[in-house]
């Protein structure tokens, strides 16, 4: 299996060249575009490839021994450059000098599987639902071309076995979306979100790259393995260390990746792309980048407390704020937007208490059921001719059962209702933040986690119950989505429904998840922080049952609300000024205007005003006096040299003017003078 | 009576000619007078050769007076060729040379 590691990435990068580049070419030959079959055909059949290939290669990985779990496959030696000197890590490590070395090697190790499968899997039945919601779009093969250069950056993150190459997808994942999202760009919101969501996200990846770069130059590699054996023999940082400077850094890019605070701001804004992007790339896939980092260089995180606090902070309160947001929204994809911000805080909430395998199995878990919510939601906006706002639907699941079912199994498991997958997964968060002595976080989780169930259960009655409020011209053509469209749906039902079983809590049964987990965290047992305090069986349960109520809170609270037959609420009215702040996401994005975009517009014109006038100023300003030093030396030269010329000939004519007067042509002068020089020379001679 | 007497009237007989030759107008008498300067000098040329005693003063005078001849054959030979031109012997008239 070694040796087709690199198909997993490279086949959908196929895909991209041949209908892209292939695409663009016949359009531009034939002035037609691509057979819609076949582009379909390219770009869903090797992503299927990819996912058989990462499915035998997870099967390999299986059968392997645990203390050698993993495939390594070089390519070849990407960067070769001189040498470099260490800074080496206090007294612990001293400064060597290393050889720069980066090479292309793809590695496949339990965390690594769990990655490609979900990519792949999760990427598969999007790319065919993609099919059907695309179908009459012009630029059919302009999407599934980029949806195929997602995959290979996306699987080129999961599967690199050092930093650089992961930063590499990272950049991919991150062009791939300003792309995506901008891909009505005939619409002047699209293509702002567009440039807002790869602005916003550069922001971040300057702290990566700072960090990375501060990882390299302390420890001399960028290698996930070498790294993990340096660094899991250090002590734990006790107070703000190096470590813990590049455990923040490399939070900052999470955060700008996977839409934490501050930076979750392109997120809302993205719902501009067509939904099956917002399904793959900012529900299942991209947005997971950040977790996935963080979990690869777990290595470091467990060796400085104050960065995993920090990260786990953020994470919760991204969670309960993005959960507000979500309260008030009126366009279902707005809502999603923020549900995924806060599940996303959930993970990082996990990752910050250092319950790495919870944070995964709930990424894997979301993949599933947020995919499920944002296609759903694709399905009714096709069919809705793309009306979006959930004021003008109601009582759907009369006209399109499937969809509502499926949404509806996705709805229980994002609300953490037993035996779905997202119960699983989130208590597993709240108890190991409980467990682990991260009270606070607990409560906070809780409270979102009521958050949550809330907004999401005003979603679904505004959507498939109540009063019909649909457009007369709509309602007509209103029937379920086709098969194309609602096999993914189902399949991602099923999906979301038992994906929970492989990681089940201690009082269950065994958390076979976790166990599948346990050689990537390897070096982390040598100096557990935040270890975990033992409860009993009955505790936990008793706990798990606190979660349930929580969401069954949150349910009854919006049933009460928006349940009411007949009668829809106005949102804007009941709640007044509190309505205003949060339904204007409490004009974050206008503070961001003011302190950061504007001024940057202000520095933009500022250097453009001094390019103008300095700059142009100076050219021109040399050619003026290129010119004036022409004009002076032509002058000198017409009025001096000349002058100069033109002074001897005056001369010789004004003397000769003079002289020929000696030539009066009277003899009688000649004679004169003759004789007088006679007289002259012989006084001379006489008297000399 | 001395020589010298001759002397005083070669020079007078001279500067008589110069006169002649700067003031007077008609061509035929500017040419008569540089034959009164030959002439005195021919006068002064005989008293110095009897003042030493040799002959080399009346050698020197017949050179002269053959020189002279010849030159005034050809001066006049010129003033007839102006005449022929101009129709006049007035040489303030003959003045083409001017600048």
């Amino acid at each position: 299996m070694a040796e087709y590691l690199w198909l997993i990435p490279t086949l959908p990068f196929i895909g991209f060249l041949i209908n892209g580049l292939g695409g663009l070419l016949y359009k531009r030959i034939t002035k037609k575009t691509f057979n819609r079959y076949f582009v379909s055909l390219v770009a869903c059949g090797l992503v299927f490839i990819s996912l058989i290939l990462s499915t035998m290669a997870f099967v390999q990985l299986a059968n392997m021994p645990e203390n050698h779990k993993y495939i390594e496959q070089k390519c070849f030696n990407w960067v070769a450059a001189g040498d470099i000197t260490t800074t080496g890590y206090y007294d612990r490590i001293p400064s060597e000098t290393k050889q720069f070395n980066v090479e292309w090697t793809y590695f496949f190790d339990p965390l690594s599987a769990v990655m490609a499968l979900v990519v792949c899997g999760v990427g598969f039945l999007i790319h065919v639902f993609a099919i059907g919601y695309m179908w009459d779009d012009t630029g059919f093969y302009r999407f599934f071309s980029y949806l195929n250069l997602f995959m290979f950056a996306m699987l080129t993150l999961v599967l690199s076995n050092n930093f650089i190459m992961m930063f590499l997808g990272w950049e991919g994942v991150g062009f791939c979306s300003y792309a995506l999202i901008g891909y009505y760009f005939h619409k002047k919101s699209a293509s702002d979100a567009g440039k807002k969501a790869f602005i916003v996200n550069r922001v971040g990846d300057y702290g990566f790259s700072v960090g990375m770069f501060l990882l390299f130059v302390t420890f001399g590699t960028f290698n996930f393995k070498e790294l993990g054996e340096i660094i899991g023999k250090l002590p734990v940082e006790a107070h703000f260390g190096i470590l813990s400077a590049i455990g923040i850094l490399l939070f900052i890019g999470a955060t700008g990746k996977s839409a934490q605070i501050p930076l979750y701001v392109w997120l809302p804004d993205a719902m501009e792309g067509p939904t099956p992007v917002s399904a793959l790339i900012h529900a299942a896939t991209m947005v997971t980048a950040g977790v996935y980092m963080i979990t690869r260089s777990s290595f470091l995180y467990t060796r400085t407390h104050l960065s995993l606090e920090i990260v786990g902070f953020f994470g919760v309160m991204t969670a309960l704020y993005a959960a507000i947001m979500g309260f008030f929204q009126r366009d279902i994809k707005k809502v999603l937007a923020y549900s995924t911000i806060s599940q996303l805080g959930y993970m990082f909430t996990a990752l910050g208490v250092a319950a790495f395998s919870a944070g995964i199995m709930h990424l894997m878990t979301h993949a599933f059921f947020k995919a499920l919510l944002f296609l759903g939601a694709g399905s009714i906006i096709t069919q809705m001719h793309h009306e979006q706002d959930m004021q003008k639907m109601g009582n759907l699941r009369k006209y399109m059962p499937i969809t509502f079912w499926t949404m509806a199994a996705a709805y229980l498991a994002i609300c953490g209702i037993p035996p779905f997958s997202g119960f699983f997964s989130k208590d597993e968060i709240l108890w190991q933040a409980f467990a682990r002595g991260h009270k606070f976080f607990y409560v906070i989780g809780l409270i979102a986690a009521i958050f949550t169930a809330f907004y999401m259960t005003r979603l679904m009655i505004l959507t498939f119950f109540g009063k019909e409020r649909i457009d007369p011209n709509v309602k007509e053509h209103l029937k379920e989505s086709p098969a194309v469209m609602t096999i993914p749906l189902i399949i991602l039902g099923i999906l979301a429904t038992v994906g929970g079983f492989v990681g089940l809590p201690a009082w269950l049964g065994e958390n076979r998840f976790e166990k599948w987990l346990e050689p990537v965290f390897e070096h982390n047992y040598n100096n557990p922080v935040f270890a975990m305090h033992h409860y009993s069986h009955g505790f936990e349960m008793m706990m798990a049952g606190v979660s349930i109520l929580a969401a069954l809170l949150g349910f009854s609270v919006a049933l009460y609300l928006y349940g009411k037959k007949g009668i829809v609420p106005d949102d804007e009215k009941n709640w007044g000024k509190l309505w205003k702040v949060i339904y204007n996401k409490f004009y974050v994005d206008e503070l961001y205007d003011a302190l950061f975009v504007n001024r940057a517009k202000d520095l933009g014109n500022a250097l453009s005003a001094f390019d103008l006038a300095v700059i142009d100023g100076g050219v021109n300003g040399t050619a003026a006096t290129t010119r004036g030093t022409a004009t002076a030396s032509s002058w000198f030269d017409k009025y001096v040299v000349d002058g100069l010329v033109n002074l001897q000939a005056w001369i010789v004519q004004t003397s000769s003017g003079i002289l020929r007067r000696i030539q009066t042509g009277v003899i009688h002068n000649y004679a004169l003078a003759v004789i007088l020089g006679i007289v002259i020379l012989s006084c001379l001679y006489i008297f000399r | 009576m001395s020589l010298y007497n001759f002397l005083y009237l070669s020079s007078i007989i001279f500067t008589l000619g110069v006169i002649g030759v700067l003031v007077r107008r008609n061509v035929l008498i500017v040419l008569m007078s540089i034959e009164l300067m030959l002439n005195a000098v021919n006068l002064n040329l005989i008293v110095f050769s009897k003042l030493w005693g040799n002959v080399v003063g009346q050698v020197f005078t017949v050179f002269v007076i053959t020189v002279a001849a010849a030159e005034t054959a050809v001066g006049l030979a010129i003033v007839v060729a102006i005449y022929r031109h101009k129709d006049t012997v007035n040489i303030d008239e003959v003045n083409i040379l001017k600048w």
